[in-house]
């Protein structure tokens, strides 16, 4: 089968690999109808994440058609299609039970700080991703959701990540009605937090970037104040200002280690690696919130060290959340909300292209080129 | 001292007075994220799924759990030099640099062992296509013009450095921070 493949960083290609295989009774084989490049691929895609070995597929968004079930294996059947939440979960663990599914702790046995994720690095459980023609899905009992009548297969990709991590961004920010939400990252998961932030009663939502092609889309897409971040002097210092000087109630910090912006970020955290990644965003959201304010982080960072102003978070009194999205939590809800025309998933689809073109999808979304928001890729086996 | 058990005898907070006369269940900030449920409420928490998958593949385990997950990855698995490196960092918890630095490390011999094995197999890489230089090409060809030039102009500098030689050797000039 045709399959993406890790050579090294900003190394990519399409090579034939072997079909996957049930390794456990509740493993299912899906084919995939469509799967997307992620924000969190580039951390990848760069060699910034640890354990990312040569030869490994990436791709946590993906949707599909099982094609092989396992024998314990009794929710779905060969011929459903099928929406993957990005987090590979048992449903039984101490977690799971409590709806942590971005948390379960029986999938990832190389880390205990994050649960599995597929094509995300052996950091993540070791797993192979979606950017390919078939995927094996663990606990196909658990996180693989039939697809909705009549739903739209690219509507459908975009549940597997970008909306529900919009939206757990803007639940965890703790949003109370007329609030002030700030986001910072205007890409696909950015744009889906500021669109949903108005779904839990914002007041006022703003998000701020440096591409301006990206904030108009934000301002289109989300209905939000948009600002360059090059143009507006220093980013805190603005926020301040339009907000009668005491901060927004909440900020999403929606872009992680590779953020921009910073010069001594970028060479402490991006080139020397003396951080893990340049931890701008997470500076700005800290210092730019109201004093009793709430952070929510779903921007990723690696793991350990980050020169983060932890002592103002203390001294402001904040509140920080952060995690993975537990997408199976969430569906139902989002699945409802899409189709009676709330949210527009795909909507944020600027690029598709065939899986063999991979390493130009990768280059053209991290080159933030060509005007890109959103690529999904179409392996060949798709089209059947 | 007899006991070197670190671990000390657990004290019932029931018997400290006042305990829980102000415990509020809304004073909770990570709801709606968490249902509260605390070992002592979940006879559960050592569930794990009825059928484990057979180690049938070297798996690198994290010191901070007692066992190998219910389900793992298998591809890639350790080899070669960047293996014993992954293997050595293994021995060291997630808490530690010793952890992620040597991954980090492994990634960067692993990329080289790639490339070898490409050769071995008879593949010459097309590190033009891999890095996805046709699209740069299409939509920013500026940047790829200067990208490329940058890149020539080190070889040429390097090359030329070579092949001067090291005849006029400079004195190294030393400074302590
Ligand atoms: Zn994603
Ligand atoms: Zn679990």
């Amino acid at each position: 089968m045709l399959a993406m493949e890790y050579r090294g960083p900003k190394r990519v290609r399409a090579v034939q690999k072997p079909m996957p295989e049930i390794k456990h009774p509740q493993d299912a084989i899906v084919r995939v109808l469509r799967t997307c490049i992620c924000g969190s691929d580039l951390h990848l895609y760069n060699g910034n994440v640890p354990d990312t070995r040569v030869g490994s597929t990436f791709g946590h968004e993906f949707v599909g058609e099982i094609v092989e079930v396992g024998t314990e294996v009794t929710k779905v059947k060969v011929g459903d299609r099928v929406i993957v939440p990005f987090n590979i979960a048992c449903g039984e663990c101490h977690f799971c039970r409590q709806g942590m599914f971005g948390n379960c702790h029986e999938s990832n046995t190389e880390s205990t700080a994050v649960g599995a994720i597929f094509g995300y690095s052996h950091t993540a459980g070791g797993f192979n991703g979606g950017q390919a023609e078939y995927c094996r899905v663990p606990y196909a009992n658990v996180g693989p959701t039939i697809l909705p009548e009549g739903m739209d297969l690219d509507d459908a990709v975009l549940l597997t990540d970008v909306v529900p991590t919009g939206y757990q961004a803007a639940e965890m920010a703790g949003i109370q009605t007329g609030d002030t939400v700030v986001v910072f990252g205007a890409g696909p998961i950015g744009i889906m937090a500021a669109r949903c932030a108005w779904l839990f009663g914002a007041g006022r939502v703003i998000i701020i970037d440096q591409e301006d092609y990206r904030l108009e889309f934000a301002r289109n897409y989300s209905y939000c104040e948009a600002y360059n971040f090059n143009e507006i002097g220093d980013p805190v210092v603005f926020i301040k200002k339009i907000t009668d000087w005491l901060g927004a109630d909440c900020v999403i910090d929606a872009v992680g280690a590779e953020a921009a912006g910073n010069a001594l970020q970028t060479l402490t955290g991006r080139k020397l690696l003396l951080q893990a990644g340049s931890a701008t965003a997470l500076h700005w959201a800290i210092n730019s919130v109201k004093k009793g304010g709430v952070v929510s982080i779903v921007g990723v960072y690696g793991p350990t060290d980050n020169l983060v102003p932890i002592g103002n978070m203390m001294n402001k009194g904040l509140t920080m959340r952060g995690n993975q999205t537990s997408v199976k939590r969430l569906l139902p809800r989002l699945i409802e909300h899409v189709q009676n025309g709330v949210l527009n998933p795909k909507g944020l689809i600027t690029h598709r292209l065939p899986l063999e073109e991979v390493a130009d999808g990768y280059r053209i979304f991290s080159g933030k080129m060509d005007n890109c928001i959103k690529t999904v890729l179409m392996p060949p086996t798709a089209n059947q | 001292m007899e006991n070197h058990n670190v671990i000390n005898t657990p004290i019932d907070p029931k018997k400290i007075k006042g305990w829980g006369i102000d415990a509020d269940p809304k004073n909770d900030p990570t709801y709606p994220m968490r249902n509260r449920m605390n070992i002592s409420q979940d006879p559960d928490f050592k569930h794990r799924p009825k059928s484990l998958q057979p180690e049938d593949t070297e798996v690198l385990r994290s010191i901070e759990r007692p066992n190998v997950s219910a389900v793992f990855g298998t591809p890639e698995p350790p080899t070669g030099l960047s293996g014993l490196i992954r293997r050595f960092a293994f021995q060291f918890s997630e808490n530690q640099y010793p952890h992620w630095l040597p991954l980090l490390l492994a990634d960067r011999v692993n990329v080289v062992e790639g490339v070898v094995d490409d050769l071995v197999h008879g593949h010459i890489p097309n590190i033009f296509a891999e890095k996805g230089y046709k699209a740069e090409w299409k939509h920013s060809p500026q940047t790829l013009v200067l990208k490329m030039a940058a890149f020539t102009a080190v070889t040429a500098g390097t090359i030329l450095w070579l092949s001067s030689g090291n005849k006029k050797k400079k004195p190294v000039k030393r400074s302590r921070y």
